[in-house]
């Protein structure tokens, strides 16, 4: 009889272990050789045929912020993203809460209305979207930026939202309702300092996500309602226009806005949230 | 259903009372600004477009979808969007399965998670321009393999149909892996352990508790990520060839839509790609169907 405890001892189950890890490894180095490609190209005098530049100047940065307008460009980024920010919290957090204590007739409906929009691709939607957009006149504004943006970001703070819901014990509540507090102070005094890592976690990744939402706002974007990651298309779509260079420093600023945020939404959230949403914290049974 | 088992009290009670036995009051109208968003935003669109794709420009209801399909070069990016999408999704689930297994049982996740949801968050443009780099001619990828004597010449990597296979892998494969490995750690490791003590080796315990236990999970995985990949757009038009090779659904939909400025065509090709997406999709969650369906997870909720 083989050995059950350690039953992973045999010279080919070794094999594949290693395989495993091979794999992982190569895929973590050509990662590097794709973002450092961009990295040290950016920084490069000069870089035909060999393994480096043959010099590193900072000048492309200055460059690309005068070329591409980058300051108009990140000041209109921030500011979709801002309000997108603002509007799926303030809508998406009370609907997360109804969710989240009631039963209602309908509920699976309702619960259906806010996962369609994560599993449809912004591509799909996103035609029929700034179709209605520019017939409102709200298409290729700013405005029409953050609407479509609306579209994944709402849906996701609600899903992200309802577990940690889930978790505030419900006596809690009713304490705060028989010392007399309405809801509203029972959602300032009780409720908001019990959520805000949750609900912190969730608008952080709304922001990073936004910032690289690149298909809805390509869509509905306008000459002055560009955002950072459509000017990078378009700069790479444009490739022999300008420097190559210019575009990779261009990349490198994208790269470092989005980086910022999704350190700091890491502090607070799991990497397997952005994908979807995660099983809640263990301990709690739903 | 509670008012059903009260009858006597439910009709004597007023409307409001009986609403909130139902669990409607004033906190489940919470619900309505997001719903009425997304309807606003999200349902309302699809149906117009579906209503605009049914009024052409010239010709009959449905002279739309008789165009797409009559015409090689627009419904030809069916076939050659599937061929990208189906080989790039089942390579990132085979790929992300073993290692979602190896992982699951280290300490410090952390560390690697962090560093594969990186490309996730960049998204498709940059990695796009990354790959432009790294596998041009000149790019790292094909001085090391003429350096390894693998090859004499360049190798054409990008704009082509592999440019845009691994722009899917690049980001496809971390999207993937950490959603199976979000599943496979929310299977109860004493279910493992009790078949190890009843004699299974590895690979029947694979193949008799975490494949079944997994399957739910994977197939859901599949969609998401192959209807990503189904509509993969600035990938296919950065590294690939957008008028060849990676004429995907989306470039078609794109060109009908800020091309030709026939956003009757446009509707209609998205209704089409909504179409095979959900096709898919209800094929696979059909087959979830004869799957084990039920707890995996111990003490997890």
């Amino acid at each position: 009889m083989r050995d059950i405890s350690t039953g992973e001892s045999s010279i080919l189950d070794r094999i594949w272990i290693l395989a495993v890890w091979t794999f992982v490894g190569f895929f973590i180095l050509n990662l590097i050789g794709v973002v450092g490609a961009v990295l040290v190209d950016s920084f490069a005098t000069r870089w035909l045929g060999t393994w480096l530049p043959t010099g590193f100047t900072w000048h492309w940065y200055l460059d690309a912020w005068q070329e591409f307008q980058l300051g108009k460009i990140l000041t209109v980024t921030f500011e979709v993203v801002g309000a997108v920010v603002l509007i799926s919290g303030v809508l998406g957090v009370p609907a997360a809460y109804a969710l989240s204590r009631r039963d209602f007739p309908g509920k699976q409906a309702v619960m259906l209305l806010f996962l369609l929009p994560l599993l449809v691709p912004p591509m799909t939607i996103g035609i029929p979207l700034a179709t209605v957009l520019y017939r409102f006149g709200v298409g290729g504004t700013i405005w029409g930026v953050i609407l479509a943006n609306l579209v994944p970001s709402l849906p996701f703070v609600i899903l992200i939202t309802i577990p940690f819901i889930d978790q505030i014990d419900q006596r809690v509540e009713a304490a705060a309702r028989v010392f007399g507090a309405n809801t509203f102070k029972l959602f300032v005094y009780v409720l908001m300092p019990l959520l805000t890592p949750g609900i912190l976690a969730a608008l952080l990744l709304v922001l990073v996500r936004t910032i690289a939402m690149f298909e809805l706002t390509f869509l509905t974007s306008g000459p002055t309602s560009q955002t950072l990651v459509v000017a990078l298309y378009y700069a790479v779509d444009a490739a022999g226009v300008r420097a190559g260079q210019s575009v990779d420093a261009m990349a490198m600023i994208y790269m470092a806005t989005t980086l910022i945020w999704l350190l700091i939404a890491l502090r607070f959230v799991n990497p397997t949230q952005i994908v979807g949403r995660q099983a809640t914290p263990a301990g709690h049974d739903a | 259903m509670t008012d059903a088992a009260l009858p006597h009290r439910a009709a004597s009670a007023s409307l409001r009372q009986r609403l909130a036995r139902r669990g409607v009051d004033a906190t489940t109208l919470l619900v309505l600004p997001a719903a009425l968003t997304i309807l606003g935003l999200f349902v309302y669109p699809f149906l117009e477009g579906l209503v605009l794709s049914l009024l052409p420009k010239t010709g009959g209801t449905f002279s739309n979808y008789a165009k797409f399909f009559s015409d090689p070069f627009l419904y030809q990016t069916i076939p050659t969007t599937l061929g990208i999408a189906v080989p790039a999704t089942l390579a990132n689930i085979l790929l992300s399965v073993p290692v979602a297994l190896r992982v699951r049982k280290m300490k410090r996740q952390r560390f690697l998670t962090t560093i594969l949801v990186i490309p996730i968050t960049l998204g498709t443009v940059l990695v796009a321009e990354g790959l432009l780099n790294y596998l041009g001619p000149q790019g790292w990828l094909n001085r090391t393999l003429i350096t390894l004597h693998l090859i004499s010449h360049p190798v054409r990597l990008v704009h082509n149909y592999w440019g845009v296979f691994w722009s899917l892998v690049i980001s496809g494969f971390p999207f993937t892996f950490l959603l199976t490995l979000s599943y496979v750690t929310g299977i109860d490791p004493s279910l493992e352990r009790a078949a190890s003590t009843l004699g299974a080796g590895p690979r029947a315990r694979f193949r008799t508790i975490l494949l079944p236990l997994m399957a739910s999970g994977l197939a859901i995985t599949f969609c998401l990520s192959f209807v990503q990949a189904f509509a993969v757009f600035p990938s296919a038009v950065l590294v690939g060839s957008p008028a060849g090779s990676t004429r995907v659904i989306s470039i078609a939909a794109f060109q009908a839509a800020y091309e030709t400025y026939d956003d009757s065509l446009a509707s209609s090709i998205a209704m089409i790609m909504a179409a095979i997406q959900l096709v898919i999709v209800v094929l696979v969650l059909a087959g979830r169907g004869f799957l084990y369906r039920g707890p995996a997870s111990g003490g997890k909720g």
